[in-house]
């Protein structure tokens, strides 16, 4: 088990998500960079879909109730276990009572903390993800608190230290300047109910992330895009990357926890494979939109697949290895 | 262009595609959306049709190579169902009009032109369906409302607004199940449980039943 010693902001329990109780009304939470949780899964030996903490905010620590592996990832990080740093994209190992530190989060947003075998909340609606507004999964459905205690699964899975290269740096995406992010979308249902020229401030507009942005969604900040004629559609199902246009012309983002159903018009989705750099890109910070179609964002989800699948494929050589001396 | 009286079909990213039925905002449409969700749940690398207002949106398990086929059987599909009535049940859900969570009463009244009274019992006369579930766990969408307590949604939507809020979004109207952010305006408020993640089901309503409001008390 694990002691929760200090948290900063809403860190919560995540899996991949609970993909499939849309006609309930419930989304699908999850991890908002499901890239690092996998990669923290993949670097502990777990189950892709085993639950971590998506830690948001720095200070963090907790308490190691016994010798387990764990694995950080997502964003970079400057971290301590019993007096040694622990490097991002790192997997590590705790020995009972041992406390780990999380000082500070250089780039990125978000940090996942992933332990060996899983952290072991009940599923709920066929997951494990803490689902904020309907109070369940997760840890009793709400943030982590200090003093909470987390089970984990047994696991015999092996020790020692290992990294992998981080999704940031093998996917990076060319033309980005510090400090922005760009994530590409494709054109959605009501983009033809703005005129040219405020598709084109669409494109070329960098968006600033507002601090009214969470897991719900992002809401941002820049020049007013609106639509030809006021749309008001009827109430249809939404996934997260969608970005609405409310009549005040600032696009909202949909998130992992946002709602299944909207009528807000709807310009663009981002792409499944951009939606991780959108769990990482900071408050404060800006955003690009770049088009796509729907073949090449296929080919944007494989190149991610085979970026996990080396992962992979590089930590079963180490383990084998390893046996073999 | 789609002519106005085809489906529109359009893409949600590579998650998802939306099919939005022509015509007008009512049950017999909206019985042919049933119909084709119980059909297209059916298709392989479909994950969910998640029936919405008069349109349907299909989530992929795996997202199709190509999207021709998918596109074609939808609108073969959509010419070919015979309307799906779900006989379903019917609760009365006792209402209290206005007060601090039903704030937006006055503005929807006076929007309207209509008096604080009016609006009530104009909202609270139909026997409403259920036409989908959506927005947060165990929401339910309404189809029946009187168009004369129309009201469009909210410039900026509200970072929160309380459960059990009865609330009007356009031609709309519908009770939330649990607090959080909505761009609807709420004119009153009940107390009843919509969801339970431990239920066999967990939505206590589904698609098909009817709600009658009851008005249990104004408060101007």
């Amino acid at each position: 088990m694990i002691e929760i010693l200090s948290v900063t902001g809403p860190a919560s329990i995540q899996d991949l998500g609970r993909f499939d109780q849309y006609r309930f009304g419930v989304g699908t939470s999850g991890a908002m960079d499901d890239v690092a949780l996998r990669a923290g899964n993949i670097l502990l030996g777990n189950d892709e879909n085993a639950a971590g903490i998506e830690i948001p905010m720095m200070p963090f620590s907790l308490r190691f109730g016994r010798d387990m592996a764990f694995a950080l990832t997502g964003a970079g990080v400057e971290a301590e276990i019993a007096g040694r740093a622990v490097p991002p994209w790192w997997r590590s190992h705790a020995r009972a009572a041992d406390i780990l530190n999380i000082k500070a989060m250089p780039h990125g947003a978000r940090l996942y903390l992933a332990v060996s075998g899983g952290v072991d909340v009940p599923i709920v609606l066929g997951s494990r993800s803490t689902q904020f507004r309907g109070e369940f999964g997760g840890l009793n459905g709400r943030p982590l608190q200090v003093g909470d205690i987390l089970p984990c699964a047994t696991s015999t899975a092996t020790i020692g230290e290992l990294g992998v290269e981080p999704a940031d740096i093998t996917l990076a995406r060319p033309n980005t300047a510090a400090d922005e992010t760009i994530v590409r979308v494709i054109v959605a249902g009501e983009y033809d109910g703005f005129d040219a020229d405020t598709q084109a401030l669409f494109w070329s507009s960098s968006w600033k992330i507002t601090p009214q942005s969470n897991r719900y969604g992002y809401r941002l900040q820049g020049p007013a895009v609106k639509p030809k004629a006021p749309i008001e559609k009827r109430s249809h199902g939404i996934v997260p990357g969608v970005i609405q246009i409310p009549p005040n012309g600032q696009p909202i983002i949909q998130m992992r926890d946002a709602q299944t159903s909207g009528g807000y018009p709807k310009i663009a989705t981002v792409i499944r494979a951009d939606l991780w750099r959108l769990g990482q890109a900071r408050l404060g910070s800006k955003l690009r939109f770049e088009q796509t179609a729907y073949t090449d964002a296929l080919a944007a989800e494989a190149e991610m697949s085979a970026y996990l699948e080396r992962l992979r494929a590089n930590v079963r050589l180490v383990e084998e290895t390893r046996t073999c001396r | 262009m789609t002519a106005p009286d085809r489906p529109r079909i359009s893409l949600l990213g590579t998650s998802a595609l939306l099919f939005e039925a022509p015509g007008t905002f009512d049950l017999p449409h909206q019985r042919r959306i049933w119909a084709l969700a119980a059909t297209a749940s059916k298709w392989p690398d479909i994950r969910e049709a998640i029936p919405g207002i008069t349109n349907l949106m299909l989530t992929f398990e795996t997202p199709p190579r190509q999207l021709d086929d998918l596109i074609t059987a939808l609108n073969e599909s959509w010419d070919s169902v015979e309307s799906l009535a779900i006989g379903g049940r019917e609760i009365r859900l006792p209402v209290t009009y206005g007060g601090e969570i039903g704030s937006s009463l006055r503005s929807v009244a006076d929007h309207c032109g209509l008096s604080i009274d009016d609006v009530v019992s104009i909202h609270a006369a139909p026997l409403y369906t259920v036409f989908a579930l959506g927005s947060h766990p165990g929401y339910c969408y309404l189809g029946g409302m009187d168009p004369r307590i129309t009201m469009p949604r909210r410039q900026t939507p509200l970072q929160r607004s309380a459960g059990g809020s009865v609330s009007i979004g356009g031609s709309q109207t519908g009770v939330s199940a649990s607090p959080g952010p909505s761009g609807w305006h709420a004119i009153g408020h009940t107390s009843w449980r919509f969801f339970d993640p431990s239920w066999p089901t967990p939505a206590a309503l589904a698609p098909g039943d009817t709600i009658r409001f009851e008005i249990k008390q104004v408060v101007r």
